[in-house]
């Protein structure tokens, strides 16, 4: 299962509507607890170097930056993030064939509806294609939770 | 000739859970040759048909070596050379 702030959620959303027709992309970063999982943290939106409605790739010397940040930082990639803009919220072959973070939790939000999102979260392990629960947790009351997938009415998008 | 290779989390498997290991080499292509020497397995998965893998990048310090000679690109002793999994996909 994925538990994740709602403000994340909001800010992938807000992204994913920034950037649409084409692909967003990004991490959210978090430390590994003493448990041994992770919490979503940190919020970082990477440019789309591909900048394309069909495909999407982090920049090589960006990538190599965030690493390094989440290395001095102790982070790992939580979440990585992307959006498909005509397509359901479901990996791809080419999504399933990059995926090389068997502990990061694969977020895909699809904009193909102008007005509600669909936002939902894998394992990618080996090839092999996981959903899980997403548990959006408000900043400090109690939890919401949704089976499998989150869909609802986008807040204002950016102007 | 001694350089760090970084090695990214899904080829600790390779390393025994090392982060980092030592190398020898003047070029990438002997570094990964090195390493694959005590750590067999790791070339495959980053070399395919001569040519690196378009699911990684490979770093020489601060430069992607796809923009400097690929797996010839040039190593020098304290350099550090890094591998991370491509982050990509798309709708197809």
């Amino acid at each position: 299962m994925l538990q994740i702030r709602r403000d994340l959620v909001d800010a992938i959303v807000a992204h994913a509507r920034k950037d649409h027709p084409d692909e967003a992309c990004g991490v959210i970063a978090g430390p590994v607890g003493s448990d041994g999982t992770a919490r979503p943290e940190r919020f970082i939106p990477m440019l789309n170097a591909a900048r394309s409605p069909t495909f999407y790739e982090f920049d090589s010397l960006d990538l190599l930056k965030l690493y390094r940040e989440m290395d001095a930082n102790d982070e790992v990639p939580v979440v990585i993030y992307h959006s498909h803009t005509a397509t359901e919220a479901y990996p791809s072959r080419t999504d399933i064939s990059y995926a090389s973070e068997p502990d990061a939790h694969y977020v895909l939000v699809s904009t193909r509806d102008p007005e509600t999102h669909e936002l939902r979260s894998y394992r990618i392990v080996d090839g092999v294609v996981t959903e899980e629960d997403v548990e959006i947790v408000e900043a400090a009351s109690p939890t919401e939770s949704y089976m499998f997938a989150h869909t609802g009415s986008d807040d204002k998008p950016d102007s | 000739m001694a350089v760090t290779v970084s090695i990214p989390t899904i080829l600790r498997t390779h390393t025994g859970g090392e982060k980092a290991v030592e190398a020898k080499g003047n070029t990438v292509l002997e570094v990964i040759d090195d390493v694959e020497a005590r750590h067999s397995g790791l070339k495959a998965r980053l070399v395919k048909e001569d040519k690196l893998h378009r699911f990684v990048n490979v770093y020489v310090n601060d430069e992607d070596v796809r923009f400097a000679g690929g797996l010839d690109a040039e190593v020098s002793d304290g350099d550090t050379v890094t591998i991370l999994p491509a982050v990509a996909g798309g709708m197809r």
